[in-house]
């Protein structure tokens, strides 16, 4: 309240900021509460005048809650405030609203969740439970009650560790260490893969069967460590340099099962966000579930809801593998058989042409033309021969025509005297000489006895 | 082509040079006898990715925080 006490402290204060005019500054935090203050007195004022005309004012109980409903609903804290607290006497009637009691060592606050808010909200509510709510103050009537209606939940803590997350993020971002640059390529053949996790997790056993059954012949390196709590961090980064310090391991695998966002923390330390940063070999991160994104996420080079996922994301898989053989080996064999079959063809046809081509083929041509031309010459020698024969008949015919013996047939006679020397004139010969007688058939001795002379 | 002998090779190296032969006898005009060596040293290369998937065993190591000694521990 503001007495006349205050008032010259407060003037007398060097504290006091003041403006050019000497006027007292306010902050707004102070201008708030003045104006609550204000609204007080307004309502005081009212009271207060009721009071002067007719005494003290009975108000009835509508009245009074009314006010103190005005009261409340007024003050900007109530407004919209967050309350941490351990729920008790937890109520949840088939109405889908859910009443239940916050309490902590000293005091009680009831709340109510109205059921479109209760199907928002996520988490599930259970007596016992440290939470943080969030909603308005007001006054419930009938009960005479003043209760928080609220619209959000989260567990207890989780309001500082999300502030703290959402600062690191910006702080880290800032520095780039989330850039998509930075990220490296995985390699799609690893041949050593090293895991960082819990040695006695489930998250391990899931991630060395996915790896057994994708791609068996990797070969994995476990650099054990503790993944909850607050030794988890320089564990966790131990382990990573540790696997660094390995000359052949192709990629880092680090990996924790689900949890509250408590149980992870370990994954948003800051120490560990930079030793993935710095880390010279590719990093993937499975970690949690679906839902859960860490910083060590975020500067990944790759990143996996779960840790399956992420022994999943660095293999192929031996089935896919298979196939992919399978396929070459029929391409193999296709290519072969096309490689031999051509070459069969193209030997066949060399093979027809050298038989056309071959000397042997020459020879028999050759042969063939001389049968042939052989043929050809006995033709023309028979012919010719036939033609001479036919010529010396011929001739042998004439000749004998003009044999002079021929004549004889016909009844010349050649007459020759003893001499032998053949007689043609009358002359030639006397009376009494021998004369022979040339007939075809023989000759005869004669003596001329008469000598007729032609008639000259 | 390539000397190494087929079971020093990688997986990877040896599906890759695998993927090469394949790709040579598609497109390349090779002697009958380049062919056929070829094409053996491919079904090689199958046969020795086929084996390594198959008959492999994860094999799983242990290092020690402390003393980065590698401690053997055989996966089946």
């Amino acid at each position: 309240m503001i007495t006349a006490k205050n008032t010259r402290i407060a003037h007398n204060s060097k504290y006091v900021k003041r403006d050019l005019k000497n006027n007292r500054i306010f902050s707004d935090k102070h201008q708030r509460f003045l104006l609550t203050q204000a609204n007080m007195f307004g309502i005081l004022i009212f009271m207060a005048e009721q009071m002067s005309f007719f005494g003290p004012r009975v108000l009835s109980v509508s009245g009074m809650t009314q006010y103190l409903r005005a009261l409340l609903e007024s003050d900007e804290i109530l407004k919209d405030v967050w309350v941490e607290g351990e729920i008790s006497t937890l109520s949840k009637p088939s109405s889908g609203h859910i009443y239940f009691n916050l309490k902590d060592n000293t005091a009680t606050l009831k709340c109510v969740i109205w059921r479109q808010n209760a199907m928002r909200i996520q988490s599930r509510l259970e007596t016992g439970m440290a939470v943080e709510v969030h909603g308005y103050v007001s006054v419930y009537d009938a009960g005479g009650q003043y209760q928080l209606y609220i619209d959000a939940v989260r567990m207890a803590g989780e309001g500082y560790l999300f502030q703290e997350f959402m600062r690191l993020k910006a702080l880290l971002e800032e520095e780039g260490l989330f850039d998509t640059e930075r990220k490296r390529a995985i390699p799609a053949f690893p041949k050593k893969i090293g895991i960082v996790t819990s040695p006695t997790g489930a998250a391990l056993q899931d991630m060395l069967n996915t790896l057994k059954g994708r791609f068996p012949l990797v070969e994995v390196i476990l650099a054990p460590t503790v993944v909850q709590g607050e030794e988890a961090p320089p564990k966790i980064v131990k382990a990573l340099r540790q696997l660094n310090q390995l000359l052949d391991v192709d990629v880092i695998l680090l990996a924790r099962g689900g949890g509250s966002m408590e149980d992870l923390w370990a994954f948003n330390d800051e120490r560990v966000v930079r030793a993935i940063a710095e880390s010279r070999i590719p990093v993937v991160t499975g970690i949690g579930h679906e839902t859960d994104t860490t910083l060590a996420d975020y500067a990944a080079d790759l990143r996996s809801p779960t840790p399956t996922g992420a022994a999943v994301l660095v293999t192929p898989d031996k089935a896919d593998l298979l196939d992919d053989l399978s396929g070459l080996q029929s391409e193999l064999d296709d290519e072969i058989d096309n490689h031999l079959r051509q070459n069969r063809v193209n030997l066949q046809t060399i093979q027809s042409n050298l038989t056309f081509l071959s000397p042997k083929n020459r020879i028999l041509n050759d042969q063939q033309r001389v049968d042939e031309i052989s043929l050809r010459m006995e033709r023309i020698f028979a012919y010719k021969t036939s033609l001479s024969h036919s010529q010396l008949s011929g001739l042998k015919a004439r000749l004998n025509t003009l044999n002079p013996l021929q004549v004889l047939q016909r009844g010349f006679a050649i007459v020759s005297d003893e001499k032998g020397k053949i007689l043609s004139s009358v002359d030639d010969v006397q009376v009494g000489d021998q004369v022979r007688i040339q007939l075809a058939d023989g000759s005869l001795n004669s003596e001329v006895k008469v000598i007729n002379q032609h008639e000259k | 082509m390539n000397k190494i002998p087929v079971e020093d090779l990688s997986y990877e190296a040896a599906f890759t040079e695998l993927e090469q032969i394949v790709n040579r006898l598609e497109t390349e005009t090779l002697s009958l006898e380049d062919s056929l060596s070829i094409y053996e040293r491919g079904q090689a290369l199958s046969a020795r990715c086929a084996k390594l998937l198959e008959s492999a065993e994860l094999r799983v190591q242990q290092l020690r925080l402390e003393n980065h000694i590698p401690k053997d521990e055989q996966d089946d």
